[in-house]
């Protein structure tokens, strides 16, 4: 299949999508999977994405949104570039991880869910992340943080504001 | 970038490539990888299912439902296609051990998936990783390309007349897509709201067709038994409890990790030898033995073997084997409140005693915790739990109750020692409304 011609999104994910499709013996099993790239692609899930996607799956727009609706890691409003997701559950909080969760939002003077005004930062308390046992531990976009002092901490940060930090997409 | 760990005590057969490079093909080759596989195409699907019920290998989800028999209940004929789910969803706060497994060994997976397929005449199988591990999708992405490249997936597999597809997928956040029907409507491109059952996956599963789901853990264990054999492997466990399990120990503990022990393995030697004892000397309060929500375990009550039966005797649950280990300077009412709040957040909202119990739960001890509650509360608390066991549609509902439960049970003085406006004794300046949306 051709890439479509009046796709919204970059050519890497507009192909990504073309073969994704293929992979299912129902195309609709790529939906989940979409929406995510999608949000990576463009930084959240806009109207065009929920429309271009829907299209590309033979669903109504209203099908796509409420698959969007419930998974927690997609969104309609733009995060930070490097979104910060601090994780609290209980092998965190065992260690601190409310201290580094409190750390965060002081150091970029943010809360839950909020940007800072460059929109270089976002900031997230999340559940259980799969690093329990190398706790405290976020996540920045993708990547995986453990271990977590607020020294470390601020390390990260400032490795990502002087475009040092890691970036797996 | 998880620690790798190790202590005397562990038996390394399913994280014997660990640390090893085992995430380039080559490499997995050289240390034995793809030879189950071989000797699976060689002595065909009944000699793998009597091996694997040979081995006692029981679900490493949580479950514990042996494996080789789940197998042996998919149908032999069959008109739809039958599939292969492996479930890498690892939500259960406190559990990291697949994690390991998708960092340093993906080709096992691999490997384990397809001698699945073969038992049960599947011609596609499907490696589910919650969203939040791309970094393992992509590990997970490259070995499968390597292993089409090298011709051990697609068209006829080591010349063997067999057609076999791989393909990994990824959620977008939601712990409730690892019940197993949930995460089928999830890979469907739907909301991942579970299925009734029976009937069981194996019956009517992925597409509507039977399909074998196991966790990551238990497919990652089955090249490793077919290799030693089922029944040598079955005699490394306890009884009725074949091999071995990874444990992931977290919390206060000197040396965190996540470790090899053969099932049975003694609770109290886990925590103190293996994992080096409770942090800075400090004296133990509880356990939480496999996960969120298995039910607490009091210091005089963990000398007991590691395996599903032994802690189902002990009053609790092996589950994920996620190892909580709190000492004494922890609130247990606000460790109960972080542990439902986390229920509450993840409940899908389809079926009412959950909904509205996990809401009512958190509130309830929401509200004690800050010294706003009277010592009928802690009994309507504990009452609204028991009343929401087994009424719920999966065991979400369960897994939100019976912590809860335990929690009354077991530290009810210090749930008394919040009330009448007197607020927590351990952190009396703590506020911590949950921000979680
Ligand atoms: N690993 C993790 O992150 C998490 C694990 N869990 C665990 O999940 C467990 C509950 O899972 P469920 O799947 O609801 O348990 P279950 O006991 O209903 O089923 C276990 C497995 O056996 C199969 N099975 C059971 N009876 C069968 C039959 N008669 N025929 C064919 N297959 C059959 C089921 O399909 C399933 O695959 C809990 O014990 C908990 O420990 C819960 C949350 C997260
Ligand atoms: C709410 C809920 C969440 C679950 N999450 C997971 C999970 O993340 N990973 C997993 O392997 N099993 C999970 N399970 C268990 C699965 O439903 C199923 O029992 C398991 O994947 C079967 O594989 P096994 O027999 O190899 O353990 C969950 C169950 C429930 C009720
Ligand atoms: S028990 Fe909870 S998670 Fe399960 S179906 Fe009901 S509302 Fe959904
Ligand atoms: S509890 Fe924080 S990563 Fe699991």
């Amino acid at each position: 299949m051709a890439t479509e011609k009046t796709t919204i999104f970059s050519t890497e994910t507009a192909a990504r999508f073309d073969r994704l499709v293929t992979l299912y013996p129902v195309k609709r099993s790529a939906l989940v999977p979409m929406l995510l790239y999608a949000q990576d692609d463009l930084g959240y899930i806009t109207p065009g994405a929920v429309a271009e996607i829907a299209q590309r799956l033979d669903l109504r727009e209203n099908d796509v949104e409420s698959v969007l609706s419930y998974y927690s890691m997609l969104r309609t409003k733009p995060a930070g570039k490097y979104n910060l997701q601090v994780c609290t559950n209980i092998s965190c909080m065992l260690r601190d991880g409310y201290g580094i969760y409190e750390h965060c939002k002081k150091r970029l003077g943010i809360g839950h869910k909020e940007v800072t005004a460059d929109g270089l930062f976002s900031l997230e308390e999340v559940e259980c992340i799969g690093a329990c046992s190398w706790a405290p531990a976020m996540q920045v976009n993708y990547d995986f943080y453990d271990e977590l002092t607020p020294e470390k901490v601020d390390v990260i940060i400032e490795d990502y504001k002087a475009g040092r930090g890691k970036e797996t997409v | 970038m998880p620690r790798l760990v190790s202590h005397p005590d562990e038996v390394k057969i399913i994280s014997r490539r660990f640390g090893q490079g085992a995430t380039d093909i080559d490499k997995y080759i050289e240390l034995d990888g793809y030879k189950a596989v071989r000797m699976a195409i060689e002595k065909g699907p009944e000699w793998i299912i009597n091996e694997m019920k040979a081995s006692g290998l029981r679900g490493r989800g949580g479950a514990g439902f042996p494996t080789g028999l789940k197998w042996s209940f998919v149908p032999k004929q069959s008109d739809r296609a039958k599939y292969v789910l492996v479930n890498g969803d690892e939500s259960e706060p406190a559990t990291c051990k697949d994690h390991v497994i998708f960092l340093h060994d993906p080709h096992a997976v691999i490997e384990g998936t397809m001698i699945a397929a073969l038992a049960i005449g599947a011609k596609m199988g499907f490696i589910y990783l919650r969203g939040e591990y791309r970094y393992l999708l992509k590990i997970m992405e490259k070995a499968v390309a390597d292993a089409y490249a090298k011709g051990f997936l697609g068209k006829n597999i080591f010349g063997s007349g067999i057609d076999l597809e791989i393909v990994t997928q990824t959620g977008a956040g939601a712990y409730e897509v690892g019940e197993e029907s949930a995460l089928m409507e999830s890979l469907e491109g739907k909301r991942g709201v579970p299925r009734i059952k029976p009937p069981f996956p194996a019956v009517v599963g992925l597409y509507g067709g039977p399909t074998v789901i196991n966790n990551a853990e238990t497919i990652a264990s089955v090249p490793h038994i077919l290799l030693m054999g089922g029944e040598p492997y079955a005699k490394v466990g306890s009884e009725r409890n074949g091999g071995t399990r990874l444990f992931g120990i977290s919390g206060h503990v000197e040396r965190p990790g996540v470790y090899e022990l053969p099932m049975g393995y003694n609770l109290k030697k886990a925590i103190y030898e293996v994992a080096g004892g409770v942090k800075d000397g400090k004296a133990l309060k509880a356990v939480v033995p496999g996960g969120s929500s298995t039910p607490v375990l009091l210091p005089d009550e963990i000398d007991v073997g590691l395996d599903f039966d032994q802690m189902g005797k002990a009053g609790t649950m092996l589950g994920s084997g996620g190892i909580v280990v709190i000492d004494e300077s922890v609130c247990m009412v606000e460790f109960a409140l972080r542990t439902i709040k986390f229920y509450q957040h993840e409940s899908c909202g389809w079926c009412i005693p959950c909904r509205e119990g996990t809401d009512w739960l958190k509130k309830s001890i929401t509200r004690l915790h800050a010294g706003g509650a009277e010592a009928k509360d802690i009994d309507n608390i504990r009452y609204l739990a028991e009343n929401m066991l087994g009424r719920t549609f999966c065991p979400l509902g369960d897994a939100a109750a019976m912590p809860t439960i335990a929690f009354v049970k077991k530290f009810r003085k210090e749930f008394e020692d919040h009330l009448n406006g007197k607020g927590c004794p351990y952190h009396p300046s703590i506020d911590r409304e949950p921000a979680l949306v």
